[in-house]
């Protein structure tokens, strides 16, 4: 075996965090200090594996497998491909950012605070690149009550209800999932082989209703994540009462675990089952889409829009990947990050100006520009990335799932279009309320500009933001092989489909070319 | 002089029969300890007679355990209500019901 | 750039260049120093950046030009920078092109771009946040450079909808009034309507092209493979045509979108010069051009696109007839010219439309500078009736919008009769007698009310009040030097374009002909044409003479005419009520649904029925825990009868 890179990132911040939690808790910066220091570890080893990755291949890669209950087929397993290689990367990326974000938002149980921001990175980077059910599973819970802890003990006013919510929601969906996941594997078992090895079980054998059934036990627990209307009022609760450095974790990397989990189980352990929730999908994703907008505009707090914002988002990325082509697809894991990226610098944004004034209302603003220039500045740029405008992040993503899910079902695509409108409506309405008119409240004249600290932060973000929407081919590159081999995936599933019955088949949606492409798409790899 | 153990089984079911009327109606906290006590060893008799019926000295293995498990079970009782005692002043099993609704 | 395509695509030439990615490239950095000369206070950095990246781009596009008119014709300087996208069989670089249209395109936006900056530098000089200004107005010149370079219509996109967020902020530039800020969002959303459309349009697109085995939107190969397109689907030409419409009435100001283009003018003077007047509102006349061969597949598209120029350009001009604002009476003309433009191109004119776009561009900049130049003078006021007789204190202003009137109305030889004529003669031609009409209508009335704002601003008695009358002042040289520049090619710009015949003439059809697509009109007679001419001309000078004997020399007829009118006046002031009309029609419904949406579909029914589980979960053992008495001996009873229970059901079983 080769070096453990990939246990390095996993584990790393866990090692952080229990550096962090033996340290002296006084004076506060010593917490902050180390784990803003220990948090740039995982980052710079997550550099050293986009580097090590190979964009050439589809498959998982720098797989790493240690036995460790072998007798019931469960195995330390880990592996990257290009779904999760972005999503690595931000969770990395996103961590040191968040902590620099939150110096001075937390000021109670700094360490404790600290320590759990650090559990949560490893729980996520687990489930990112866990490729065994077991070991997903342990995570995905793992990454679960950090988040819990966070939002309950540093939460606003509503902390607990948030909480108590937010837990309630996922673990429900989690029971589900879990009682499908020992399904699968005891149906698997039958072949002889024990195995929690999801590579091994993508192969399992399953009956129709079977595979309708698990897919959508699965479905459901991924649905409540995304979150797709109707499993969504978990989210602008959660997310208005965690704090900052909750609110960005959440919105940036947990939101995606979602989508991750469509494309990572969903999807290819159940192919035909999930291609026959084709309809119904892409309907909760449009009407996400639109619905998420609609609600976000007349939203008096800043991060519930923000909130609602991030359903609408994630809608076009569900649609993305139901698009089942390569152009969506590829634009649905790219708008992961992208999405990860632009609300997450919302969230900090806000925080920045909730540090200052302790309140999200966007009434209690207005006039910032001329009280805190750069701020507003920044704002405005992550605003603009957020509506998806061309020449950064969002663009890319948008207009490539746009484009995909037009072949897929285009009046579905047609309407989600107008999510482009209206996501301009809330959050220019948003940015005129609280950048824009006179400076209406005096304590609002005293507001201090960003710090060279928070100026530090959020800056990362932004070149991220620009650099994704100028050249985003670096990222496409290493994500497009791994969706070609997973629709490849699926179109199997759909050819040797021969009952009366029969689902539209992957093909036939993507009839005239793209489908064709897809069959030769082990060789050209590179587009022409 | 042989006495069947169907004798010993009875005797035990007698004594465990005092010791369960003892733990659910007595009030004083003690006295339901030393039920508990007699509910033990009437377990303790059944063993030692049926293992002397069976030639097996698996049940008289299992008496030790039995002894040490009620020997630390008072000690941790006692223990216990000592420190309610001097919270509150009383032994008495209807009035400590903290762990309700 | 693919070399095989280099040779493929019929005639043309092409030319390898990394100089093309230098012109949008320099305002762009002229934008990234204006942000660090906003951020660290340092405005006097962008009096040289401003106008001087700006100056440079306009250099670089002249030696672009200048090699483009080394190749025979048909030949483009091509410039490909980098890949941008490239997924499945979608693949998108990043490739500026210089052929005769983008040429024209291109010397427009860095041309006067550099004039209206130079302008700024005076109008702006007071303000403090000059540096911040100049940094939009660099974005913006970069932003419209990418749209007019662009290759493929993606990259158009970034440009289109780069200039829409520029637009925006220098709408809303004086942020601190809320209406400033208002009339910004608005624009913006409006906007991203036509743009939702232009994509879907773009999709339809490229899976059609893709359905024909080649996934492209470049230009070139869109151009090429217009033909095939039209035989293998004609319902998707004519639905892609109507799409891309919406998208350049948007981004045009035609009906129905036009309505962001009069709350502009809340922008700094020369922004609605630069932006709401020469060039970005033109960009829909640019794409529509540039598609011009997609566009000739579907006449039923090009009559829609044909109707709307028209119906907008009288529709728009009526409304200028009473307004008292000037820079309002300049904003709807403006509208009421692109319509000519989209006129233009609808009847399948498209030099024409570009020609007008041409024209028009160094007009309505000279109108509207001379329009700040007066507001510069009167302390921001704009209504016409407290002005009067400045001519007497602004000299060269007062020259400079005489010229751009007369221009605009289309007095022989100034721009405007060309382009105009070209353009009314384009549609009379193809058979549209009743859109020249109503093209000729709005000629008239262009006439009338230019030069009604120009007799009650300039000419007649002096209305303006004492304090203001005390320092009316001409503008200082940064301001009347572009002024005197842009008259001077108000009255050459039309020269380029003459008709057949004279001198030089269809010189500019020629130029354009490699581009755009050709749509032979019926020939008419040089008889004919002539007519047209006169009549043309006769109505812009009867609009002059009405507004002359109107405000001029008996002063109170239009009063009189608007007392007579009434019902009609009340219509035109208050702008056919188009704006409540949107009001009541789309955007209350939308706050309504939106709101009941979250009170009610959101906070009762999903997280009624998510905290209704949880009140439930909690009444039930609400009453089960009260099994939980406390009292140790209960419990020990329960375990007794279980256990006693147990054996019971055991041994019953036996």
């Amino acid at each position: 075996m080769n070096f453990p890179l990939l246990s390095l990132i996993v584990w790393s911040p866990m090692v952080a965090a229990i550096i962090v939690s033996l340290l002296p808790a006084q004076p506060l910066a010593v917490p902050r200090r180390a784990a803003f220091g220990l948090s740039l570890i995982p980052f710079v080893l997550s550099l050293v594996l986009v580097a090590q990755f190979d964009p050439s291949v589809g498959a998982l890669q720098l797989t790493e497998t240690v036995p460790w209950m072998p007798s019931l087929g469960v195995y330390y397993s880990i592996g990257v491909d290009g779904i999760s290689l972005w999503l690595v990367l931000l969770t990395t990326f996103l961590s040191p950012v968040v902590i620099l974000a939150a110096w001075t938002d937390i000021q109670h149980r700094v360490k404790e605070f600290m320590f759990f921001m650090l559990l949560l990175e490893s729980g996520m980077l687990g489930a990112l690149v866990a490729t065994d059910l077991f070991l997903f599973f342990m995570y995905w819970e793992l990454m679960l009550f950090p988040m819990v802890f966070v939002i309950g003990i540093w939460g606003g006013p509503r902390r607990r209800y948030a909480a108590i919510k937010f837990v309630i929601y996922t673990m429900a969906g989690s029971a589900l999932m879990m009682i499908a996941m020992l399904y699968v594997v005891l149906v698997h078992a039958k072949t002889g082989q024990l195995s929690f090895d999801i590579v091994t079980l993508y192969d399992t054998k399953l009956t129709h209703l079977e595979q309708t059934l698990l897919f959508w036990s699965f479905a459901i627990a991924f649905m409540i994540k995304v979150p797709m209307v109707p499993f969504h009022t978990w989210l602008p609760d959660a997310h208005t009462e965690a704090p900052t450095g909750g609110s960005v974790d959440l919105a940036g990397v947990m939101l995606k675990m979602g989508a991750y989990g469509f494309l990572r189980f969903a999807l290819p352990m159940f192919p035909l089952a999930a291609q026959e929730a084709f309809p119904i999908i892409i309907a909760l994703s449009v009407v996400g889409i639109v619905y998420g907008a609609m609600v976000a505009f007349p939203q008096p707090d800043m991060k519930r829009l923000v909130a609602y914002s991030s359903v609408s988002h994630l809608g076009f990325v569900m649609l993305g990947i139901y698009a089942f082509n390569r152009v969506g697809m590829t634009g649905g894991v790219l708008q992961m990050v992208n999405h990860g990226l632009s609300t997450g610098g919302l969230f900090i944004l806000i925080g920045f100006i909730y540090d200052r004034k302790h309140t999200r209302q966007i009434a209690e603003y207005g006039g910032l520009w001329s009280v805190v220039p750069i701020f507003s500045a920044f704002f405005l740029l992550v605003t603009l990335s957020s509506i998806g405008l061309p020449g950064l992040n969002g663009f890319v993503g948008e207009f490539l799932i746009l484009l995909g899910a037009y072949r897929a079902h285009p009046t579905a695509a047609a309407i989600a279009t107008t999510g482009v409108v209206l996501g301009a409506g809330y959050m220019l309405t948003m940015f005129k309320h609280v950048i824009f008119g006179p400076v209406t409240k005096e304590e609002n004249k005293k507001l201090l500009d960003l710090t060279p600290r928070e100026i530090a932060a959020i800056v990362p973000v932004i070149v991220m933001i620009v650099w994704m929407g100028v050249y985003p081919k670096p990222f496409i590159d290493r994500i497009e092989p791994t969706v070609t081999v997973l629709l490849q995936r699926l179109e199997r599933a759909g050819a040797n489909q021969h009952l009366g019955d029969a689902p539209r088949a992957l093909a036939s949606r993507d009839a005239g070319g793209e489908g064709t492409r897809l069959a030769s798409a082990a060789h050209d790899g590179v587009a022409p | 002089m042989n006495v069947p153990v169907e004798n010993y089984l009875v005797l035990a079911a007698l004594i465990f029969a005092i010791g369960c009327a003892g733990v659910l109606t007595r009030r004083n906290f003690i006295v339901i300890l030393m039920s508990v006590e007699l509910m033990l060893n009437a377990v303790n008799l059944t063993f030692v007679a049926l293992s002397r019926q069976l030639v097996s000295m698996d049940g008289q293995m299992i008496v030790f355990f039995v002894m040490t498990v009620a020997a630390a079970e008072v000690a941790v009782g006692l223990a216990i209500f000592l420190a309610i005692y001097s919270q509150r002043r009383t032994v008495n099993a209807d009035e400590i019901s903290l762990l309700r609704w | 750039m693919h070399p095989e395509h280099a040779h493929t695509a019929a005639e043309a030439v092409v030319l390898a260049t990394s100089l093309l990615r230098w012109i949008p490239l320099l305002p762009l950095i002229g934008f990234g120093i204006g942000v660090f000369a906003a951020s660290t206070n340092r405005r006097s950095i962008v009096h040289i950046t401003g106008p001087g990246s700006v100056l440079l781009a306009f250099v670089v596009s002249v030696i672009a030009v200048s090699r483009l008119w080394t190749l025979p014709a048909g030949g483009a300087v091509v410039d490909n920078v980098f890949t941008w996208i490239s997924v499945g069989m979608l693949h998108l670089d990043m490739t500026f092109r210089v052929d005769a249209l983008t040429s024209v395109m291109i010397l427009i936006i860095t041309g006067i771009g550099f004039l209206i900056h130079l302008y700024s530098l005076g109008y702006m000089h007071e303000d403090a946040d000059e540096a911040r200004f100049f940094s939009y107005l660099n974005l913006f010149v970069a932003s419209m450079l990418v749209l007019v370079l662009a290759d493929s219509l993606p990259v158009v996109f970034i440009g289109w909808e780069g200039v829409g967020v520029c637009s925006y902020l220098l709408i809303g530039f004086w942020y601190q009034d809320m209406a400033n800020a208002d009339a910004g969002r608005k624009a913006m959303i409006t906007n991203r309507i036509g743009d939702a459309a232009f994509l879907i349009g773009m999709f339809i697109l490229v899976w059609a092209m893709h359905d024909l085995g080649a996934a492209s939107l470049r230009f070139e190969d869109l151009n090429r493979m217009a033909p095939q397109l039209g035989a293998a689907a004609p319902h998707l030409v004519t639905a892609v045509c109507l799409l891309l419409l919406i998208g350049a009435t948007g981004k045009s100001a035609q009906i129905p979108l036009y309505v962001w283009l009069p709350d502009a003018m809340a922008g700094p003077t020369p922004v609605s010069a630069l932006i709401h007047a020469a060039t970005m509102v033109t960009a829909g006349v640019y794409m529509i051009a540039r598609l011009s061969p997609l566009y000739v597949l579907s006449p039923a598209a090009l009559d829609v696109v044909a109707t709307i120029g028209a119906v907008t350009a009288l529709f728009a001009a009526t409304m200028a007839l009473v307004q008292n604002d000037l820079k309002k009476i300049l904003a709807y003309s403006t509208i009421s010219q692109i319509g000519y433009m989209v006129l233009g191109v609808g009847v399948g004119s498209f030099s024409g439309g570009v020609f007008h776009l041409m024209t028009h561009a160094c007009f309505k900049a000279l109108l509207f500078l001379g329009a700040g130049s007066v507001m510069h003078a009167m302390s921001g006021e704009l209504d016409i009736h407290k002005m009067g007789n400045l001519k007497a204190k602004l000299p060269t202003t007062r020259w400079t919008f005489l010229v751009g009137c007369l221009a605009i109305a289309g007095v022989p030889p100034l721009a405007a009769f060309f382009s105009k004529d070209m353009i009314l003669e384009a549609a009379f031609a193809s058979g549209h007698v009743v859109l020249w009409f109503i093209g000729l209508t709005a000629a008239g009335m262009t006439a009338f009310y230019m030069f009604r704002a120009y007799f009650l601003a300039f000419e007649g008695e002096s209305r303006v009040d004492h304090h203001t009358e005390h320092h009316l002042h001409e503008s200082p040289p940064p301001m009347t030097i572009p002024l005197m520049v842009l008259a001077v090619l108000s009255i050459v710009a039309g020269w380029v374009g003459l008709p057949h015949g004279i001198l030089w003439g269809d010189a500019w059809g020629h130029y354009l002909a490699p581009v755009l697509a050709s749509h032979e009109a019926h020939e008419i007679a040089g008889s004919t044409v002539l007519l047209l001419t006169l009549v043309t001309t006769g109505v812009a000078l009867g609009g002059i003479f009405l507004a002359y004997s109107f405000y001029l020399k008996s002063p109170g007829t239009a009063d009189r005419i608007a007392e007579r009118f009434h019902g009609i006046y009340v219509l035109l002031w208050n702008k056919y009520w188009i704006d409540e009309l949107y009001d009541r029609l789309f955007i209350t419904p939308y706050v309504i649904v939106s709101k009941f949406f979250w009170k009610v579909v959101d906070a009762m029914l999903i997280d009624g029925v998510v905290n209704g589980v949880g009140v439930a979960v909690g009444k039930t053992s609400d009453v089960w825990r009260r099994l939980e008495s406390g009292n140790v001996q209960h419990y020990a009873a329960a375990m007794l009868i279980g256990a006693v229970v147990t054996c019971g059901v055991y041994w019953w079983l036996a």
